[in-house]
Order: C-alpha cells, then sequence, then structure tokens
C-alpha cells in the first residue's frame, strides 16, 4: 500500500517536472541527488567454485562501493559540457547513467532527447565481416532499423571516405579506417544528446578535423555534448561549463578555465 | 532540429516491469536480432571451404561415428538407429549450442552495454536464431539418413514446428539463467560444459530408452526436462506418428515455465551486467 503511494507521488512529481521543462527551461539532462552504489564480494570472487565454498564457510562478505555520491546537476540543451577527474572518480559512471546504461541506486536521471554514444575503438564491430556488413551491424546497435540504415548507407561511406574498401573484410583495415568508419556511423543522424568520451584521438589528423567540424556544426544546431577528456587543453577549447568529479563527487562545477585551474592546482600537491 | 517539447524523454524513476519493457524493447530492436545472427552464420562459414554445407555434415559424422561404436560394439539392435540418434542429436546440438552462445555473446556484448543502451536479452535471443537457422539445415541430412535407413517419412513431419517452438523457448531460458551467472562467475560457462555432458547421457539420445532399467527410466523421466523434448522431436520424425497430447502438454508446460522463469531471472538482473561484464 506504501509502495503504491509512493509510485503515485512520483508519477505526479514527474508530471509537474515535465510541465515546467516544456515551460521555460531548457535542460536536456537532470541529475537529482544521484548515487549509485555497486555490491562488490569483498576479496574479489571471480569463480563460482570459489563462491560456493565460501558461501557454504558463510565467509561471502560484501561491500560497497559509491560510484557516484549525490550528485546534482543540470545540463541546458547546446551546451558542450566537460567532465574532468582522475580515473575511478565517476566519470564513465555519469556517462552510463545518462545513457541509461546503468539505472541509479538513489535518486533521478532525467534526460530528454535521444542520446548517442560515440563508441570506444573498434566496439560493435566484426573483423571477419565487410565494412558494409559493420555499418548494418553497428547501426542495429545503436537503435535503427535496418531500412533506417539502408537509406543512409551511402553518406556513411561518403564521410567515412571508404568506398574502395567497403567490400573488403574489416581484418583488412588500418586503425584509422576503423576509427573513421565507427564515428561516421554514429554520427551519422544527428542526436540530440552526444558523448564523446577520449574517442577523437584516432584517425588521421585530417578525418580528426573533419570529426571536429562535424561536432561544431551539430552544436551549432542545439544539439547537446557531453565530453569527456583527459586532455585538459581540448576540454578548454571546447567546452563552456565543467564539471569536476573525485571519488563519486562533484568537486566544482562551472566555468571551463576555473574549473580546470582547481583541478590543477588539486593534483600538483 | 525538432521542439523541445517532442523530444522522448526517460525518466529513471518512471520504472514498470523489468521483465514487460524487455519484451517491448526486445521486438523494437528485432532488426538488431537479424543482424547479429546474420553475423554468427556469415563469419562461421566466410573462411570455410564447405560454408554452410558444415552445419549439415557435422551432426552427420556425429552420428556415423555413434552409429557404428553403438551398434557394433554395444550390439544394439534398433530398426534404423543412424535415424534415431541423429534425430536426437539434432535437437541435443541445437540446445546445447544455442545455451553456449547466449552466454558466450553477452560475455562478447560486454563492451557494449558498458556504452549504449541496448535490450540485455538481445543476444540470448539471436544466439537462438542462430541456432534455429543450423536446426533447419540439419534436419535434410535427417531426412536422408531416414530414407537410406529404411524409416519411410510420414506426412507427421509436418508437425515438427511444434516441438521445435518448445524447444526455442526452452533452450532461450536456459540459456538466459546460465549466462546471468556467467556475466557474475569466470568458470561458470565452464562447468556448465560438464553438466551438459552428464545431461546429455542421461537423456536417451544415443542410446535406446529400451536398455534402460525401469528404476532408472522413471526418474530420467520425472526430472529431466529435455527427455521430453527430444521425444516429442523425435516422435513424428522417426516413429512417425502423432504424440499423444500429454506429450504435448508437458513439453508445453516445461518450456513456458522455464522461459518465463530465466525471462525474470535475467530481467531482474540486467541492470547490474553493465558493471559486471
Amino acid at each position: 500500500m506504501s509502495l503504491h503511494i509512493a509510485s503515485e507521488e512520483a508519477r505526479l512529481e514527474a508530471r509537474s517536472l515535465e510541465e515546467t521543462a516544456a515551460g521555460q527551461d531548457q535542460s536536456v539532462i537532470r541529475l537529482e541527488n544521484v548515487s549509485v552504489r555497486y555490491r562488490v564480494p569483498s576479496g574479489g570472487i571471480a569463480t563460482f567454485k570459489e563462491f560456493m565454498i565460501r558461501r557454504l564457510q558463510g565467509k561471502v562478505e560484501y561491500h560497497s562501493v559509491l560510484a557516484l555520491d549525490k550528485v546534482n546537476l543540470t545540463i541546458q540543451r547546446g551546451e558542450i559540457f566537460g567532465l574532468i577527474g582522475n580515473n575511478g572518480a565517476g566519470k564513465s559512471t555519469l556517462l552510463k547513467v545518462v545513457a541509461r546504461v546503468l539505472r541509479p541506486t538513489e535518486g533521478r536521471v532525467w534526460v530528454r532527447g535521444r542520446v548517442a554514444p560515440l563508441l570506444e575503438f573498434g566496439a560493435g564491430f566484426h573483423p571477419e565481416l565487410t565494412g558494409r556488413e559493420n555499418i548494418f551491424l553497428n547501426g542495429t546497435l545503436l537503435g535503427y532499423s535496418h531500412k533506417q540504415m539502408e537509406a543512409r548507407f551511402d553518406q556513411i561511406v561518403d564521410f567515412a571516405e571508404l568506398w574502395d574498401f567497403i567490400d573488403a573484410p574489416l581484418r583488412t583495415y588500418s586503425s584509422g579506417m576503423w576509427a573513421r568508419l565507427g564515428f561516421a556511423v554514429a554520427t551519422d543522424v544527428q542526436p540530440d544528446i552526444l558523448i564523446v568520451d577520449e574517442v577523437l584521438a584516432v584517425g588521421d589528423e585530417g578525418f580528426q578535423r573533419k570529426g571536429m567540424a562535424r561536432i561544431k556544426d551539430f552544436q551549432e544546431k542545439g544539439v547537446t555534448i557531453l565530453f569527456v577528456s583527459h586532455n585538459m587543453q581540448v576540454i578548454e577549447a571546447m567546452c563552456q561549463r565543467v564539471a569536476w568529479l573525485d571519488h563519486g563527487t562533484l568537486q566544482t562545477l562551472g566555468p571551463a578555465a576555473g574549473t580546470i585551474n582547481l583541478y590543477r592546482q588539486s593534483q600538483s600537491i | 532540429m525538432q521542439r523541445i517539447e517532442q523530444l522522448p524523454i526517460y525518466d529513471s524513476l518512471r520504472q514498470g516491469s523489468a521483465a514487460l519493457e524487455e519484451l517491448t524493447e526486445i521486438f523494437q530492436y528485432k532488426d538488431l536480432v537479424i543482424q547479429l545472427v546474420r553475423r554468427d552464420i556469415l563469419t562461421r562459414y566466410k573462411r570455410s571451404v564447405l560454408g554452410v554445407a558444415w552445419t549439415m555434415l557435422n551432426p552427420l559424422g556425429t552420428m556415423l561415428v555413434l552409429s557404428i561404436a553403438f551398434s557394433k560394439a554395444f550390439g544394439i539392435q534398433q530398426e534404423g538407429y543412424a535415424a534415431y540418434v541423429l534425430s536426437g542429436l539434432i535437437a541435443w546440438t541445437f540446445f546445447a549450442q544455442t545455451t553456449n552462445a547466449a552466454t558466450s555473446h553477452l560475455v562478447w556484448g560486454g563492451s557494449l552495454l558498458r556504452r549504449i543502451y541496448v535490450p540485455r536479452t538481445v543476444f540470448a535471443v539471436s544466439a537462438v536464431g542462430t541456432g534455429l537457422v543450423n536446426l533447419l539445415l540439419s534436419i535434410v541430412p535427417l531426412l536422408i539418413v531416414s530414407l537410406i535407413t529404411g524409416i519411410s517419412i510420414k506426412p507427421t513431419l509436418l508437425l515438427l514446428p511444434i516441438p521445435i517452438i518448445f524447444l526455442t523457448f526452452f533452450a532461450l531460458g536456459i540459456g538466459l539463467i546460465v549466462s546471468s551467472i556467467a556475466v557474475y562467475f569466470a568458470d561458470a560457462a565452464e562447468m556448465y560444459q560438464i553438466v551438459l555432458t552428464a545431461w546429455m547421457y542421461l537423456t536417451p539420445i544415443i542410446y535406446p530408452e529400451s536398455i534402460l532399467d525401469q528404476r532408472y527410466l522413471v526418474w530420467i523421466i520425472r526430472l529431466n526436462p529435455m527427455y521430453h523434448l527430444v521425444k516429442l522431436f523425435r516422435t513424428p520424425v522417426y516413429d512417425g506418428v502423432v504424440p499423444g497430447l500429454s506429450q504435448f502438454l508437458i513439453a508445453a508446460i516445461i518450456s513456458l515455465t522455464v522461459l518465463i522463469a530465466g525471462w525474470l531471472v535475467f530481467t531482474k538482473k540486467a541492470d547490474e551486467f553493465a558493471y559486471r561484464v
């Protein structure tokens, strides 16, 4: 009964939130008190046998890892928003809750629009398949139908500049060609929110420029971009606002230069 | 650019039944299922000379070895023994291959699951799809062997889709359960191999039911769901008769129960996969 009331409240609250969103503000991503907690068996049990033996001995203990700790942030439409922090600070976890790969343990994630991540190098490709076959495989992984991919096929190959190799198996491609194909498939359709996680560093210089130009172009058309990088120069050049995460908590959120300075100071100590 | 009000909204608080949501999601991603099946079949045959013929030759080879071993060495006398073995073997191979593939595909998809949203059952469902293609292809050699060994092909063959559907449900259910365990423990997939081997010998596939002691047979029938499913598959092909209504009912109840259980377990755990795989 109490559960029922709680969900009813959540529903009402959800509706009021939507109304305000539709009214004035242009926020597309909202994180409210978001926490993500993993429960991990202590001592890193990796095998089933070990687990059962320890279980029988009553020795399985769990400890929880707080990957995100009550994070609040709102991102407006058309922003290029940067995320910085050391490894394990919770940047990837934050991207995951936005991309609905992970559900937050507590709090609320609210996202308006289609989220498209740029996949890491080679993810979702199969080396034995041809470029053509991989475009369809990758496109359907990103949630498009076969028909939609057929309509986009020529455009994708044009952008990737791979017409000469499109019917060769991917194992014969150079790493730059892989990256071009992946980028072309993922960005062919303009998403509402684009997640860029350290992937622009691949491909040759000419293609990197082309990729950057496409991202700039997206931004001008109102696409929101979430940008993660360890390269502070790129972050400073690309982003307006930057959030610095440390051990799952939001340290600072503000204009790029100031946040990066604070982060750098903390690193030099 | 669309107006902001028209964009779809994702709200982590609004969560219905995970099992039902997954069902609608997998339907929306049906083209991905087709692409994954295509990938499996193409990559398996691309670099082999014999190509798709392997699917037919593989069970034929196993059958040949087994029927020689059993009829000559153990002196089993059964009419059309080769066709008997092959019919059971095809059903079993479908089950074993599919449940294994469901597990390895989920682990393969790990790097994707951490990055993008795809319905998590897509790997198990596509594994079943690939298995079905292979199953249908291997019915061709089964018919040839039946004719050679003097088992006449009866119109009851047209009933085969029913046992195939039940086998599909059962394999999907088990595949989902095993793969959700394999996400947590690296050795689960290997242990499952041992279970599969034992399970195969507990099912009358390569030996006729008649060699079993009555006592053991009762237990196998009671406890082994694959006994019923293999039998339902074999009856219309090998025996050439319509299976009894109770046979259909038992197979239906077993396979649906396992499918629903597997689906519920998997979808309940699926949200955790992104930081496990």
